[in-house]
């Protein structure tokens, strides 16, 4: 069953000057169809501006369709009866892990979503339980947000949404603000909530290499669909890549240097691992030890 | 610098005053300062005092973090005291110049700092020892009377209780740009006091803009997360009074009325 779908899907930002007149109209998302599985690790790819950031937020019913129609969960943003199902069924995080924790206290932040959907006392301190779990971030409960990293902040966030049982976590530049070892946590934990909670995860981002793990992917550009695909197909196009301003992973561009200059590896290769043992059966078919 | 400030920072521990209901802190806070204003003799504050050093010590709270947090408050403090000093007419003890230091300035002088010192201690110790959220959910159950007469107490306590969120990522943002300004040229160290509070204008542009922008990106992140004001909310931590909660309150009580016998009626 698809849990988000949306059908030539059009927003506009309008842009007006001092006295309200229109000055020029911004087509931030352009027509824009597609479908995500309940269950699916989706990536949606995009350089600054390319519009994803904004398809995102209407999964979320923060934004609403200018033209065209959002379902999610079956359910059609535009209709204001369901707009509170909808932000239940679809949790959302922000980049600034900053700008989105309400408490002051890790547990009291998580506890904010169930607290606004009503859930009494003892299911939230549960579902705050096992939330806090997931992410492992169970033993800082009880810590101020501020004395947190970067990356324990997003986990935080994402307890924050999980904790409300969403169908689907929509992330937004969850790591955009986090050095390397504060992404890696965050995208471990992203993962886990796939896996083993089962909950649909769409993962916007610009990192090549957080999408190596997505079922599908989504790269966005000038707010139309440009590609789709797994991230295997995805990162057999470096050209097209290249001319949607995306870098691939070193080790897929290494490789698709390498095939430029005669070596038969095969397309779409993603992982240093996986290049090593591509290169060293190469060196085995010319005979060659190991 | 800027970031030395505790006032409205929870501090991390397990302690009596810690697990106290918010009210009866509040109403506390509310008492402690109350009887600073009523006493007009010695006893009285040293009264306060011993009070004071007795929640501080229940409150496992070091007493050095507190003192951190009142060296922003140090210059008010000292103009209050100069003032009090200097300008209270009286018998002169000491008179140098146009200056006169009188008996009852000095007095004075003794009585605005024990109050002013001890009402910032006083209060940060319910800060220290209460996480906002919770002050927050003491102020709106403490007020929720007040909702009968249309005075938005839930949307108040929100807005209180994000303020002091904030607070130290403002100040933390304060430090980021000014030392981005002090990369580029900026003085804020040089003259007198009147062209250290210009040199700061240029900080508060930035400061702004960032804070609208955070304001904005938070409204976002609640209405994300199903928030819709008061309405149809519970609460993970109801606050229900406990019978610790009944012994401090007649524990203030008693404070209160033994203090102001000594500090008033007694002396």
């Amino acid at each position: 069953m698809e849990i988000v779908k949306t059908d030539k899907l059009v927003f506009e930002y309008i842009r007006r000057d001092e006295d309200g007149n229109v000055e020029g109209i911004n087509r931030a998302v352009d027509e824009v169809t597609l479908g995500i599985r309940q269950g699916d690790f989706v990536a949606i790819l995009g350089h600054n501006g390319s519009g994803k950031s904004t398809l995102a937020k209407h999964i979320n019913a923060l934004l609403f369709p200018t033209e065209g129609t959002v379902w999610v969960d079956g359910r059609d943003t535009k209709e204001e009866d369901e707009i509170w199902n909808i932000r239940r069924s679809a949790g959302m995080v922000f980049q600034n892990p900053d700008n989105q924790i309400i408490g002051q206290v890790v547990e009291e932040d998580v506890g904010f979503g169930p607290e606004n959907m009503g859930v009494p006392t003892a299911e939230i301190w549960e579902r705050v339980k096992e939330s806090l779990k997931a992410v492992g971030m169970y033993e800082f409960r009880k810590y101020s947000p501020n004395k947190l990293s970067g990356g324990q902040k997003q986990r935080v966030s994402i307890a924050g949404v999980l904790a409300m049982h969403p169908k689907c976590i929509v992330l937004d530049e969850p790591t955009a603000m986090l050095d390397p070892n504060g992404r890696r946590e965050v995208i471990r934990a992203v993962r886990a909530l796939n896996d083993v909670e089962n909950v649909t995860v769409i993962l916007i981002t610009h990192y090549m290499e957080e999408i190596i793990h997505a079922d599908k992917v989504f790269v966005m550009d000038g707010g139309r669909i440009a590609m789709e695909g797994t991230p295997r197909e995805i990162f057999s196009q470096v050209e097209r890549l290249k001319e949607l301003r995306l870098e691939a992973p070193q080790a897929t561009l290494l490789a698709y240097e390498l095939q430029q200059r005669g070596i038969p590896l095969p397309d779409g290769i993603l992982s240093i691992e996986e290049l090593v043992e591509e290169i060293l059966r190469y060196r085995r078919s010319l005979g060659g030890k190991e | 610098m800027l970031r030395d400030i505790t006032i409205g920072q929870y501090y991390q521990t397990e302690s009596v005053i810690h697990r106290l209901d918010p009210r009866v802190k509040l109403a506390g806070t509310l008492i402690f300062i109350l009887s600073l204003f009523l006493f007009d003799n010695f006893w009285g504050y040293l009264c306060a005092a011993a009070f004071l050093a007795a929640m501080i010590r229940l409150s496992r709270v070091p007493f050095r973090y507190m003192i951190k947090g009142m060296k922003s408050i140090l210059f008010l403090l000292l103009l209050t005291v100069g003032f009090n000093l200097f300008l209270t007419p009286g018998e002169a003890l000491v008179s140098v110049w146009k200056l006169r230091i009188t008996r009852e300035g000095v007095a004075l002088a003794l009585q605005m700092t024990a109050r002013l010192s001890m009402l910032i201690i006083g209060s940060s110790i319910m800060t220290l020892t209460t996480t906002p959220n919770n002050l927050t959910d003491g102020i709106e159950k403490g007020l929720r009377p007040l909702t009968f007469l249309r005075v938005p107490v839930h949307e108040i306590a929100m807005m209180m209780s994000i303020a002091l969120r904030f607070i130290p990522i403002l100040m933390e943002e304060t430090d980021k740009i000014m030392k981005a300004q002090t990369a580029r040229g900026a003085d804020f160290e040089s003259g007198g006091l009147f062209k250290k509070a210009k040199a700061m204008v240029p900080l508060l542009v930035p400061l702004f803009i960032s804070a609208f922008r955070r304001a904005n990106d938070l409204a976002m992140a609640m209405e994300a997360r199903c928030y819709r004001g008061g309405k149809g909310r519970t609460k993970m931590k109801p606050l229900v009074y406990k019978k610790r909660d009944i012994l401090a309150y007649l524990a203030l009580f008693a404070y209160l009325a033994g203090s102001v016998t000594v500090g008033r009626v007694l002396f």
